[in-house]
């Protein structure tokens, strides 16, 4: 899979999510009887409630519920994790967690479903994704680009502004939006089969197709970008780390980044039009500030990442 | 006409703030996430003294923004939430058709287990053994308690200004 290009990548995600999705709410029918004895016997009469459910109210992301979020996030963790293998350094990833959740609490989004937790990948690439819900991904190419702790923690608190902002639940086209979030949304669709089935199976797939080719393939919007480095700005004013941190990541990222590589030269603004925005709010740059405790225990955990 | 302008503004005002007080009193808000924790204090640091699970309703005692004091009736349980672990909504964990209509009309209903639930996502593994979730099962496993996150703070001379909220 590491040989495997973006596109084969993004196509076969598709067809996985074509299957799974296809079949998910017929076993979903039939498992969530043990648990759900009484919807069974409503499946009947919800069938005229979902088709009432397709044509009512207009939805937008915002009404994905935080538990279908948690899942959404949680398929879209694995297929990142089917490009990229992880980097299993048990005490970077536990310096990452330590790190990233307390980040995480000083966030205008501090509770999702499952909760935020971090992984490191092991690739050279300079990336970082954030699945909704609040599953992080860093590489090691982009841990190269941190001199000091605090520009790691920018790094984990962009992120946390994407999944704080659902950007990648925004990245789900709107016009799926109504039938994926009325149809899906009513508990009778489990009971069909057919056409509808098919058409929900769709639905899901182009969703998660939405996100994960945003995600890895095209990148968001620069306004999406620039709304993750204010919250990761804002995030690290409130715990306490240097904000040039960012600025400081961001200045070894532009030396770093390859012209036309498929990494964050793809997927994000210009490192320089990102500092000009950052340095409207905080101002000049100035060196980091940071103590020598926390300069070294940075050094000791991810010096040879 | 100008002595009875005083005492229509009192009355409005004391009904306003009145009813003001009694909405709060009032509301009664769901549980979103998989484990809400109920803290003793309206912050992180707080020390955590329920746990309540996905779709239990709490009834709002006191709002300070972003944090919630709740209780739930019936039970010893009294503590404070924030609010992104709360929606106004009513978690619907069995639906009924009834309640499927209501949350197709209606915001103030939602249905547990819709669309991408544990079922499907286990259907997707079952068809796709190529998509690993042993590594996601694990991430969620990585659990930080408060105590090593204030150690880590500490440590690393991080001097949070109202980060920890």
């Amino acid at each position: 899979m590491t040989n495997q290009t973006r596109r084969e990548f993004l196509g076969s995600a598709g067809r996985w999510a074509v299957l799974g999705l296809g079949v998910g709410p017929v076993l979903s029918a039939l498992t969530s009887g043990c648990s759900n004895a009484g919807s069974l016997s409503t499946l009947a009469s919800n069938a005229g409630s979902v088709m009432k459910v397709s044509k009512a109210v207009s939805k937008s992301f915002q009404d994905i519920t935080p538990e279908q979020e948690y899942y959404i996030g949680r398929t879209v963790g694995a297929m990142v994790l089917d490009k990229y293998k992880p980097y299993n350094n048990q005490k970077a990833i536990t310096y990452l967690n330590v790190m990233g959740q307390t980040l995480a609490q000083a966030s205008d989004m501090p509770e999702t479903f499952g909760g935020y937790h971090f992984l490191l990948l092991d690739s050279e690439e300079i990336n970082a994704f954030a699945a909704p819900g609040g599953l992080i991904f860093i590489t090691r190419g982009m841990v190269r680009c941190c001199t000091y702790e605090d520009s790691m923690a920018a790094v984990l608190a962009h992120e946390i502004g994407h999944v704080q902002h659902k950007h990648g639940l925004q990245a789900i086209k709107k016009s799926r939006l109504t039938s994926a979030l009325t149809t899906i949304g009513a508990e009778g669709a489990k009971a069909f089969g057919g056409e509808t089935l098919s058409k929900l199976t769709q639905t899901f797939e182009d969703s998660i197709t939405d996100i994960t080719s945003t995600m890895i393939n095209n990148g968001y919007s620069r306004s999406f970008e620039r709304e993750a480095d204010r919250a990761a700005v804002t995030i690290l004013k409130r715990v306490g780390y240097d904000p040039n941190g960012l600025v400081d990541m961001l200045r070894v990222m532009e030396q770093k980044l390859k012209p036309g590589g498929s990494d964050f030269a793809k997927t994000h603004p210009s490192p320089a039009s990102r500092i000009e925005d950052i340095q409207k709010s905080i101002g000049e740059y100035a060196e980091v500030k940071t103590p020598k405790a926390r300069k070294k225990r940075f050094k000791r955990t991810l010096q040879n990442v | 006409m100008n002595r009875f302008k005083v005492p229509i503004l009192t009355f409005v005002l004391v009904c306003l703030t009145g009813w003001g007080v009694y909405a709060v009193g009032q509301k009664v808000m769901s549980v979103q996430v998989k484990q809400g924790c109920v803290r003793s204090t309206p912050s992180f640091l707080g020390k955590i003294v329920a746990s309540l699970a996905y779709g239990d309703r709490v009834d709002v005692l006191e709002e300070k923004d972003p944090w919630a004091k709740i209780c739930v009736s019936g039970k010893k349980c009294e503590g404070w939430m924030h609010v992104s672990a709360l929606t106004n909504k009513k978690i619907v964990l069995k639906a009924g058709a009834e309640d499927v209509e209501k949350a197709a009309s209606s915001d103030e209903v939602a249905l547990a287990g819709k669309g991408f639930n544990e079922q499907v996502e286990g259907e997707f593994k079952k068809k796709n053994p190529k998509i690993d979730f042993a590594w996601v099962d694990k991430m969620e496993k990585i659990v930080v308690s408060q105590n090593a996150m204030q150690t880590f703070l500490k440590e690393g001379g991080v001097n949070p200004e109202g980060g920890a909220q």
